[in-house]
């Protein structure tokens, strides 16, 4: 990219600013009531999610309805590794990786001779058959509506040669090498993985590939026109999307060793959807910053009820609590979601941009000294319009 | 033989569900060019028109209870029953046929209202825009009844007279062990009546005339002075209604529950899909298509062959329909191809 223009920040900055935010999330989250370790491992999952799917959606355009199903497979793949080989969480995200790079590959194969609405529908179909399989004939692998769990009685091969296979009671935990993956330093680890995941899309982005991605999006016949053969592209696209997914669903089987289909069904395909669109589809920051919004709201909303309301309300007069506090409920406690489809509803109307894009707007507002002025093209590129 | 004159009538019935959704899926997408996410979610306010007529129709009161005389009892006694005695027991039951009568004026408004008020504003948006925004809006409806009706699904009686069911096998002479519902008899009869106004509306009328010439060129037919917008806000509407008594119907088959409207729309959007977006008749075919397979892979003699078949056959059709006719079984070209 030949921008005159110097960027505001360079890319070896924002990783490193990136890094130390993500890092640091246990003490700035604190005060917001975000810093547990199993919030924090969400958003750090969650954001690799989203992040691999902004790959697909935000770099060419191709709305997937199904990345559920990488994730699922992802979590299937990890809970057998540590069924079969090892409690040590390495191979279980390799296998996890893999094995969702390898369903991607052959759904992204078929699925992507079509395009717009034609193709979502046909990931949707392939993830809906994926969740319905894992849940009837599949049993066996899946182990149906139960999930998969690990048992004692599990063969681990690899643990078993190199220790004594003494299980001590109950059943084992995940770990790195002795270190137990559960709490902080599952955080850690997925943070690890997270920031790694950040710098490899913020290199897609800038590489000569995510170009001819993001040529693909604005015409995709032009591309076509000029000799380029946009297949392999969109294809290996669709796959480092996929193998994202499947690093989330494995991550999501470390922290929680355990898979249900319910991973896979198209709700859970929506879910990052509305993360990318609710951070900012095509920025580098904006989908991890969704997924962290969606799952902080989701835990703090959801465990508000009535009592909780009217403790906090209890400053006004008694009239007015009773009828604050059922009006206010309608969107905490149990529905959050429809807290959730109002915000999301009022973002695609307002900002279709997301956040990132009202952030860009504030900034430059600011800049311009209370003047609105038109977006600067830079602003534009960045957005991947 | 039996067996399959019975999965017939079933594949029909569950193909009048998804084909009266998916022609008003296909409707709003043939003439507004919308990718409305939010049409299951229709359908479910139209199922919960039904349960709302029935709370108001059973409204009780407390009643001294006359058949007891050992000690004083009472009973709930609706107010229809106290007051208009034989008349208001008969509407009672017959209250799910009856609500239509709300949900038409009721899904009227709410059609006009969500074009007037949304989707206007997202014509010339991109449809990933149009998908995105109108999911939220269908999560939005589906929490709202959920907060005001519960999780749970919500029984519908058919009327007492249509309760048991029809000797099928005595009208077509295949012995008397074939019964069918009649309720589900009847559904059918109506999604093939509601199918068939719809489609006399748009070939017979003049104004479907014009909708259909919209549909066509909006442009052009804009150029004639004719406000096409408006009538696109009317067809909406029309779709919204189509998708409400068709939710209304489909109460005594299946108790609805604030979810209904997810689980049809996935599945109708694979039978727009299929059968060509923006192809009215394509999506009656197709809904009547899929709706027969899948309740033949659901026999038992074909899941031993192929186990978990009946599960996944549906999105199997759909996925070799795309991929071998890219724009489905009637679908036009120029339509979604960009």
């Amino acid at each position: 990219m030949t921008n005159t223009k110097k960027p505001l920040l360079n890319d070896t900055f924002v990783v490193i600013i990136f890094a130390a935010a993500i890092l640091a999330m246990p003490i700035w989250l604190d005060p917001i009531g975000g810093n547990y370790p199993d919030l924090l491992q969400k958003f750090a999952i969650y954001g690799i999610f989203a992040i691999g799917f902004n790959i697909l959606f935000g770099l060419t355009g191709y709305l997937s309805f199904g990345h559920a199903a990488f994730l699922g497979v992802g979590s299937y793949a990890a809970v057998w590794s540590f069924k079969l080989l090892t409690m040590n969480v390495l191979p279980a995200v390799i296998f996890g990786v893999v094995f969702a790079g390898i369903l991607a590959a052959i759904i992204g194969f078929l699925s992507l001779r079509r395009t717009g609405i034609y193709f979502s529908i046909l990931t949707l179909a392939f993830a809906q058959m994926s969740y319905n399989l894992a849940y009837s004939v599949l049993t066996p692998i899946t182990n149906g509506e139960t999930g998969l769990q690990l048992a004692r009685s599990d063969p681990r091969i690899l643990d078993s040669l190199f220790s004594d296979g003494s299980v001590g009671a109950g059943l084992p935990s995940t770990d790195l090498f002795g270190e137990t993956m559960s709490g902080y330093p599952g955080f850690y680890f997925c943070a690890v993985l997270l920031i790694i995941c950040f710098y490899i899309s913020m290199r897609i982005f800038r590489s000569p590939f995510g170009l001819m991605l993001k040529g693909i999006k604005s015409n995709q016949n032009r591309m076509r026109y000029t000799g380029l053969n946009t297949r392999p592209y969109m294809l290996t696209a669709f796959i480092i999307s996929g193998m994202y997914a499947g690093l989330a669903g494995s991550l999501l089987a470390v922290t929680d060793p355990l898979a249900g289909a319910e991973r896979m069904q198209w709700t859970a395909s929506g879910e990052v959807v509305l993360m990318t669109i609710l951070g900012g589809a095509g920025t580098l920051v904006g989908p991890m910053l969704g997924a962290g919004l969606i799952k902080y709201f989701e835990n703090i909303f959801s465990s508000f009820d009535d009592n909780v309301l009217t403790q906090a309300f209890s400053f006004l007069p008694d009239s007015v609590v009773d009828f604050v506090v059922p009006v206010v409920g309608l969107f905490v406690g149990s529905g959050w979601h429809l807290t959730l489809g109002l915000l999301f509803m009022i973002i695609v109307i307002f900002l279709p941009g997301g956040l990132v894009e009202g952030f860009r707007r504030i900034f430059n507002y600011f800049r311009s000294g209370g003047k609105t002025k038109p977006q600067s093209v830079e602003a534009h590129n960045q957005a991947g319009e | 033989m039996d067996a399959i004159f019975i999965q017939i009538l079933n594949g029909l019935d569950k193909g009048a569900a998804y084909a009266l959704i998916a022609l008003g899926l296909t409707l709003v997408f043939g003439t507004l060019g919308i990718v409305n996410f939010a049409h299951g979610a229709l359908f479910m306010l139209g199922a919960f028109c039904a349960v709302t007529f029935q709370k108001l129709v059973t409204l009780s009161v407390k009643v001294r209870d006359e058949g007891v005389t050992a000690f004083v009892a009472y009973k709930e006694q609706p107010y229809l029953e106290t007051w208009f005695g034989d008349t208001g027991r008969i509407i009672i039951d017959y209250s799910v046929p009856l609500s239509i009568l709300l949900a038409i004026p009721f899904m009227l408004l709410v059609g006009y209202v969500m074009e007037r008020g949304l989707i206007k504003h997202f014509y010339k948006r991109p449809h990933a825009e149009q998908i995105l925004v109108t999911f939220g809006l269908a999560i939005v409806i589906q929490e709202i009844i959920k907060a005001y009706f519960g999780a749970n699904p919500i029984p519908q009686p058919a009327p007492e007279i249509l309760a048991g069911s029809a000797n099928v096998g005595a009208w077509v002479g295949l012995g008397n062990n074939l019964v069918y519902p009649w309720w589900r008899l009847i559904y059918l009869c109506f999604s093939g009546l509601i199918i068939f106004s719809v489609f006399a509306f748009l070939q017979f009328t003049t104004y479907g005339m014009v909708v259909r010439a919209g549909m066509r060129d909006r442009e052009t037919v804009g150029l004639l002075g004719i406000n096409i917008e408006r009538r696109f806000t009317v067809v909406f509407a029309i779709a919204a209604i189509v998708a409400g008594v068709a939710g209304v119907m489909y109460t005594p088959i299946l108790p609805p529950d604030y979810h209904l409207g997810m689980d049809f729309l996935v599945l109708s959007f694979v039978v727009v899909v299929v059968g060509g977006m923006g192809s009215l008749g394509g999506a009656v075919l197709a809904g009547f298509l899929l709706g027969i397979v899948q309740s033949f892979a659901s026999m038992n003699e074909v899941k031993e062959i192929f186990p978990g078949i009946d599960q996944i056959i549906l999105y199997l059709v759909a996925v070799v329909i795309l991929l071998v006719l890219p724009r489905g079984l009637m679908g036009r070209a120029g339509v979604m191809d960009d």
